[in-house]
């Protein structure tokens, strides 16, 4: 089908624009540090930390391991919490007046200032990580979801309460598939502030991960291996990412924002 | 097609007014205040009408005269603040089994295809799907969306949509339909031919209807009665009985009586608009 290419055309230009770009922007790099002559001791060349991350590369898969683990445990925990928790100041006017002030109010302590404690309390093994990586996921879900949950039309319930629609049967059929668009986005949201806290988490008080690298690796002036554990940092972030995307085009194939496939697939 | 013999009721009952006149809903007294943080909302004044087995009834009055509230009520979704609504001899308390209803939007559920939305009732309800499957495939072919069944609601037009959410609100094969201008989101050629597409549904289904529209020609057309109500809080300003045959064309439109009656409820409204 015509419309088939044309999309795949479509897509394999999506990868390579922001592609062209990144090049580019690796020049501009390039071309900053010979003609600035900046030091290597304040900004590596890109080739010393292209050979870092080729020669490294072992090491540091090993170190984005546990990074890795505390973002996925603190981004479920934020999901299994978030949502539930949005259910109940969206059905409960009650509950909303009560939970909804503190939550907003907590997320103004900056949590890099918690997280310290974290380490007092749980020690330098994984829990301080993945609950800090928790304390910046939560919210987000919290919010969207609420707001995901909210918006459904009144008459909409108007109309399934006339159908004798018991509450399950109006949040199974329709709040909650309602609510799936507002909440992937804040899922989305979430793991990538997620993958902060975990970071965050391994700068205070942990002997492994990435974070604990950078700072290492600052320490001893390390920076093209800095500079590599930092673009492995946003490998696992536009990884994590990129998945939810993969659950989200198959978990609402219906929304607008998918649609194209949808059209293209029947 | 076989839409009366279907699962349970048998609701057979001729089409039009010349059916035994059993009163279906009967509202008593009844009135509406909303209370809210700014204070109480009078919106409806204490009101008394029947509705027979079979009837078409439409409502016209101002904006925010207390039509769509009216309807919630009758359909048990909303308490009147005095009176009762009784719907086959009983009072409403809550939604009811034999209703259906239609609203402005057709409130279609993007993940659910077509069909899917149609049973949604049945599946609310807990009926049989298969008999009821059988029932909506048979209701999508009298509004002529047969072959459109797995589309989703967003590959059809307005009016298509709303032939959809009608066939929602029959599929249970309920006494009663509920309308709150449902033909008021589409362009004026398409709403002439869901009127009369409407007015073949209702005779060839049997159904108590009552439908709210800001048209008066609509009203007219589709009208066993039409119900004038005034300025909020609503009362009945007059009650016309249509007196034209049915199947009533489009035509029909440019007939004399029919012009004289939309005249005669036209001038009434002004008078209303006058009041205020
Ligand atoms: N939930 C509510 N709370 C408070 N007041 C309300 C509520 N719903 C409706 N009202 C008020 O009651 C009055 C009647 O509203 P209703 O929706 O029944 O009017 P309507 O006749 O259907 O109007 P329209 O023709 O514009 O649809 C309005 O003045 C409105 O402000
Ligand atoms: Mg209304």
């Amino acid at each position: 089908m015509g419309g088939t290419e044309s999309t795949r055309a479509g897509r394999s230009l999506t990868w390579l624009r922001p592609l062209v770009f990144l090049v580019l922007l690796v020049v501009v790099w390039d071309l900053a540090i010979r003609v600035f002559r900046i030091p290597p001791y304040q900004v590596p060349a890109p080739e010393d930390v292209v050979i870092t991350l080729w020669r490294e590369w072992p090491m540091l898969l090993r170190e984005a391991w546990p990074t890795t683990v505390a973002t996925l445990w603190g981004f479920f925990l934020s999901a299994a919490f978030g949502i539930p928790v949005a259910m109940l100041i969206a059905g409960s006017k009650t509950v909303e007046s009560y939970i909804y002030p503190l939550l907003v109010f907590s997320q103004s302590i900056p949590k890099i200032a918690i997280a310290p404690l974290l380490v007092v309390w749980f020690g330098f093994g994984m829990l301080p990580k993945v609950l800090s990586a928790f304390m910046l996921g939560f919210f987000p879900v919290v919010v969207s979801a609420v707001q995901g949950f909210k918006s459904v039309e009144p008459d909409m319930m108007d109309l399934v309460r006339s159908m004798e629609a018991s509450r399950w049967q109006i949040f199974r059929m329709v709040s909650l598939p309602h609510a799936l668009p507002a909440i992937f986005s804040g899922l989305k949201i979430s793991i990538t502030l997620a993958v902060v806290g975990a970071v965050v988490g391994e700068f205070v008080g942990s002997n492994s991960g990435i974070g604990f690298l950078l700072q290492r690796s600052i320490g001893n002036f390390e920076l093209p291996t800095m500079f590599a554990a930092l673009i492995v940092l946003a490998m696992i972030g536009v990884i994590l990412f990129w998945l939810l995307d993969v659950v989200e085009r198959m978990a609402i194939p219906w929304h607008a924002s998918q649609r194209q496939d949808l059209i293209i697939a029947a | 097609m076989t839409l009366n013999s279907a699962p349970m009721t048998t609701s057979a009952a001729p089409a039009a007014t010349e059916a035994a006149a059993r009163p279906v809903i009967e509202i008593k007294g009844v009135a509406k205040t909303y209370r809210t943080r700014d204070g109480d909302v009078p919106s409806l004044r204490p009101l008394d009408f029947t509705i027979n087995d079979g009837e078409f009834v439409v409502v016209v009055g101002p904006s925010g005269c207390g039509k769509s509230t009216l309807l919630k009520m009758v359909a048990g979704l909303l308490p009147p603040s005095e009176g009762e609504i009784h719907i086959e001899g009983r009072v409403v308390t809550r939604p009811q089994r034999n209703v259906g209803i239609v609203f402005q939007s057709p409130l279609l559920l993007p993940w659910r295809s077509v069909l899917d939305n149609v049973m949604m009732p049945v599946e609310v309800k807990k009926l049989p799907r298969k008999e009821y499957g059988l029932r909506a495939m048979a209701l999508l072919k009298m509004v002529g969306l047969i072959g459109f069944e797995k589309k989703y609601p967003w590959q059809l037009s307005g009016g298509m949509q709303q032939r959809a959410a009608i066939c929602r609100a029959l599929v249970h094969d309920p006494k009663i339909v509920l309308l709150d201008e449902p033909f008021g989101a589409l362009d004026a050629m398409t709403r002439e031919r869901m009127n009369v597409e409407l007015q073949r549904i209702h005779r060839e289904t049997g159904k108590t209807a009552l439908l709210i529209t800001h048209s008066i020609p609509e009203a007219v057309f589709l009208a066993d009665r039409i119900l004038v109500m005034t300025e909020r809080p609503g009362a009945i300003a007059a009650v016309y009985d249509v007196p034209l045959k049915r199947p009533r064309t489009i035509d029909m439109m440019a007939d004399p009586v029919f012009v004289a009656l939309t005249q005669t409820v036209r001038k009434h409204f002004n008078v209303e608009g006058e009041i205020h």
